[in-house]
């Protein structure tokens, strides 16, 4: 068994462990960790197939920035967890039964060689020197670069939806109107009033 | 050597288990979340494997764009649950009723 | 003049007369429209006596006039078969509709409806004649049924009378029963010889003669034997014969100018006609002749007992109608259609001059028409009573009046008749001579002899009813007198019909003359029978008046047997009547209610209801429950792919 067979077989357990265990905890917290956990052997797992980039982007990207956010809501939000609970076996059954048959079926075409997933050949490592970032960024910038300017764009607008979802407007917090204060004049103001000298000031 | 294959079984045993992760988690949201970012990683395990195999960085690009679209989705589920929370003080799914006719 | 002008003016000269007085009445006045109805119907009248004597000089006439429409090679035409058959008939409705309409103006003198009545008498007229003048059977079929409505419409005229209401109805009813079959002989007609013209079809009848055909359940059907007996169904509901006879008495709830026109004089033997008309037809069966003599004499026999027990004057008149109606038929079944038509223009003459009398009694009487309340009228309308006399007389077959010859000649045919049930038959028509002189003079004696039953204010009241009234009695006793002794030598020695009816055996004269007939009149059994009739109506009502109850009290069973007319009412109103509503009322209750409302209508609507019950709870509005729909359903796809669609 070589270094590498070794390598993956060890995080293609803890993956399937972790994820297991992320739909199955009952601390969402703990759940998002375990999710953490399962990004992180997945992205080892790329790195046996020589996608460093990617390997590098899901950690950046998931465990830093989604994984982070999902920690940010779940503690943000008062959820009970005691009622979470409830009824936690009464789909378990159904749900077992339909993953199971999928997996099984799944399974079964992965292993009928139908896309020569059995007998393909494992490519030779690519020479020193290679980057797969600088291939990988070759690919994007010049065949896929509309698809990736319109990655950027729903990017944009997930961002904008976010915020438009998010913001709400209290009504005990106070704003300036820029509007209404460029058009007061000083009638709205002041009033200018004559009173009459008092006599004990005359000295 | 690694076939294929067991890649391929890797994506399918984490697609299966994300399916039973919607089952059983039908009362938290946020799990189910998580579940469906377990569903698109275990879409984005076969398709990095498809390209190692078939020396073709196209379906790393795919993955690439995947990633980018599920960030999206994360952001904007995350956003709609805490809309949710506010005017539901639930994010129980079994509360989410509103649909009946 | 254009010979068909001429005939064409007959008929439109009557309808032009009842549009007038239909439409316009109201605008035009009484007075006008009466004169209008009366002018276009004394037109006609001289026109068809013109034709006639035409007619009788030789000049026959067949060809249509108007093509109405062509069908996949049938033709749909009017047209008009002039002959000696048609003509004898033109003269006798447009005499006896002109005379008709001459005793309305006095009969109808102060009823409301007066310009609508004459309306509807010219249009029968009208119908009536293009009828008779029809050379096709659509054509005559029209007729038929025009004179049918106009029927109805009049037995119906007084309609807020609930009675008349029920006549009516009860008459279309019957009659529709009738015309049925009557349409289904010519559709039979059309599918056998393809043209519904009656030369067409006469002279290809005998090449037909023998033809048959397969009906259901393999049975053998003789082509003519259907025809006829179809046609004859038709005939039976227009002429009233048993068992369709049941609305002719209930037709007496019409005005009595209409009861003497339509329900005794012309309509009702439209039938006859028409059987006489079909000869060529009917001579090719002996299976339908035998029909038609049975129907015929039972007629004749049931409706003259009938007769001796009414005692409404109206409804002795009608069933004296209806009997003679029988002697007619039996003379068709006997194949003596020159005789039937020869007792049809007799028995039109004497039998409206009887209505006619009836009516101006009923009239004089205030519209009492009890004759229990009557007797001793004699006095008072010497006029009435003298030509109701001779109607009966003509009615009970005394030489020379005209029905003697008539009725001798059906009496003599069937005497000699080799039709099957002949012999039944001479013994019903002899028995009705007994019968028929019985009950005639019995309404004599009953309503113009004897003590006087009316009560005292009618009584001051009783005087001979005007002139309109008067001159059409005395103008229609006069044909009733002469008519038989003046026809009666053309008919017999067969020149008068000519070629017009056909008999297959043989000549149909029975070499007998007027002369000869009166000579041996008093050597002949039915003379000898009608004068006991007589007799006997005399002993029981003038001389004895207590005979008649005691002879019901004797055979009260008989007497109520006779009073239900046989039951035939009753057994219609229980079989048809109550069945229908019954079988109404089942599909109703079963076809409608459940079957349709039930299962179909809300049967469907709460299966729908039900289903959509059960769909419901799959609409918990849960999305967890859409998202496990949908990944069952995607295992379920993946299964297909992967099992079904593998192999």
């Amino acid at each position: 068994m070589t270094f590498l067979e070794v390598v993956f077989y060890v995080f293609a357990a803890v993956l399937i462990a972790s994820s297991l265990l992320v739909v199955t905890v009952r601390n969402p917290v703990r759940a998002a960790l375990f999710l953490v956990l399962a990004f992180f052997s997945a992205a080892c797992l790329w790195l046996t197939l020589e996608a460093e980039f990617l390997a590098i982007t899901l950690v950046l990207v998931y465990v830093g920035a989604v994984m982070v956010l999902f920690l940010f809501v779940i503690m943000m939000l008062d959820i009970d967890i005691a009622q979470m609970r409830a009824g936690f076996a009464n789909y378990l059954p159904l749900g077992s039964i339909v993953a199971l048959v999928m997996a099984g079926e799944l399974i079964l075409v992965m292993l009928s060689g139908e896309f020569g997933a059995t007998e393909l050949p494992r490519p030779a490592g690519q020479a020193v020197g290679y980057s797969n970032t600088e291939a990988l960024g070759r690919l994007v910038y010049t065949d896929y670069v509309f698809a990736f300017e319109v990655a950027a764009v729903i990017l944009l607008v997930a961002i904008i939806a976010a915020i438009s979802l998010t913001l709400r407007r209290r009504p005990e917090t106070r704003y300036q109107a820029p509007e209404k204060q460029v058009r007061v004049r000083k009638e709205d103001r002041i009033r200018i009033i004559k009173m009459p000298r008092r006599p004990e000031e005359k000295s | 050597m690694i076939p294929l294959s067991h890649y391929l079984i890797v994506g399918a045993l984490l697609f299966a288990i994300s399916i039973v992760g919607i089952f059983l988690n039908r009362k938290n949201l946020v799990i189910i979340l998580m579940a469906i970012e377990l569903l698109l990683l275990a879409a984005n395990v076969n398709f990095v494997a498809f390209s190692h195999y078939l020396e073709d960085l196209s379906g790393q690009v795919f993955v690439f764009f995947v990633l980018t679209v599920a960030a999206a989705e994360a952001a904007i589920g995350l956003a709609i649950l805490i809309v949710l929370f506010r005017t539901r003080r639930s994010i129980n799914v079994q509360d989410l009723d509103r649909l009946k006719g | 003049m254009n010979r068909e002008l001429l005939y064409l003016l007959v008929p439109l000269s009557c309808l032009v007369a009842a549009l007038l007085a239909g439409f316009l009445g109201s605008r035009i006045g009484r007075v006008n429209a009466h004169r209008s109805a009366i002018g276009g119907v004394g037109l006609a009248f001289v026109l068809s006596c013109l034709i006639a004597s035409d007619v009788f000089s030789g000049n026959h006439f067949n060809g249509s006039v108007y093509t109405w429409a062509v069908s996949g090679g049938t033709r749909f035409e009017i047209g008009f078969l002039i002959d000696p058959l048609s003509a004898v008939m033109m003269v006798v409705v447009t005499f006896v509709s002109l005379m008709v309409h001459i005793y309305t103006i006095g009969y109808m003198a102060d009823d409301p409806g007066y310009t609508r009545f004459f309306s509807y008498i010219a249009l029968f007229t009208f119908a009536m004649l293009m009828l008779v003048m029809s050379n096709n059977f659509l054509q005559l079929f029209f007729g038929w049924e025009g004179v049918g409505l106009v029927s109805y419409l009049l037995i119906g005229f007084w309609n807020e009378r609930e009675s008349a209401i029920r006549a009516n109805l009860k008459a279309f009813l019957v009659n529709r029963v009738g015309d049925f079959g009557f349409i289904l002989g010519i559709g039979a007609v059309l599918a056998l010889f393809g043209s519904l013209d009656y030369q067409t079809v006469f002279d290809a009848a005998p090449s037909f003669a023998d033809g048959t055909f397969t009906g259901p359940f393999g049975s053998e059907w003789h082509w003519m034997t259907l025809i006829c007996l179809l046609l004859f169904v038709g005939a039976m509901g227009k002429s009233a014969q048993v068992p369709l006879h049941v609305w002719l008495p209930d037709s007496m709830e019409g005005p009595t100018p209409i009861s003497a026109l339509i329900h005794a004089a012309t309509m009702v033997t439209a039938g006859i006609f028409l059987v006489a008309r079909m000869s060529p037809l009917f001579e090719l069966s002996t299976t339908a002749l035998a029909v038609v003599l049975l129907i015929g004499a039972l007629t004749t026999l049931l409706m003259a007992f009938v007769a001796l027990v009414q005692t409404d004057i109206k409804r002795v008149v009608a069933y004296s109608t209806l009997s003679q109606l029988g002697y007619m038929t039996v003379a068709l079944g006997a194949s003596a259609y020159s005789a039937a038509i020869f007792h049809l223009a007799t028995h039109a003459f004497f039998k409206a001059l009887l209505f006619l009398a009836a009516g101006s009694v009923i009239i004089a009487m205030h519209h009492e028409q009890d004759m229990r309340r009557m007797g001793g009228l004699r006095k008072l309308m010497p006029v009435t009573y003298i030509t109701c006399v001779i109607g009966s007389l003509a009615l009970a077959g005394i030489p020379p009046f005209a029905g003697f010859f008539s009725k001798d000649a059906i009496i003599e045919a069937v005497h000699h008749s080799s039709t099957p049930g002949a012999g039944f038959a001479y013994v019903a028509v002899m028995i009705g001579v007994v019968l028929t002189a019985f009950y005639s003079f019995r309404l004599v004696f009953m309503a113009f002899h004897g003590e006087e039953r009316m009560d005292a204010k009618t009584r001051s009241h009783l005087h001979e009813p005007p002139r309109v009234v008067t001159i059409p009695l005395v103008a229609l006793a006069v044909p009733s007198i002469l008519a038989g002794l003046i026809l009666v030598d053309p008919v017999m020695d067969g020149s008068l019909f000519g070629n017009s009816v056909v008999v297959s055996a043989g000549p149909e004269g029975l070499g007998m003359t007027a002369a000869g007939m009166l000579a041996h009149a008093p050597y002949s059994a039915p003379f000898w029978l009608a004068l006991t009739g007589i007799l006997l109506a005399w002993v029981c009502y003038s001389w004895k008046p207590g005979l008649p109850a005691s002879a019901a009290e004797r055979w009260p069973r008989l007497y109520r047997l006779l009073m239900n007319k046989y039951g035939f009412d009753e057994f219609y109103h229980w079989v048809f009547a109550d069945g229908a509503r019954g079988l109404g009322h089942f599909f109703w209750e079963w076809g409608d209610r459940r079957l349709i409302d039930g299962w179909m209508v809300n049967g469907i609507a709460g299966a729908v209801g039900r289903a959509a019950g059960l769909v419901r709870r799959i609409q918990s509005g849960l999305v967890y429950h859409y998202a496990f729909a949908m990944i069952i359903g995607l295992v379920g796809l993946m299964s297909w792919f992967l099992f079904a669609r593998g192999n």
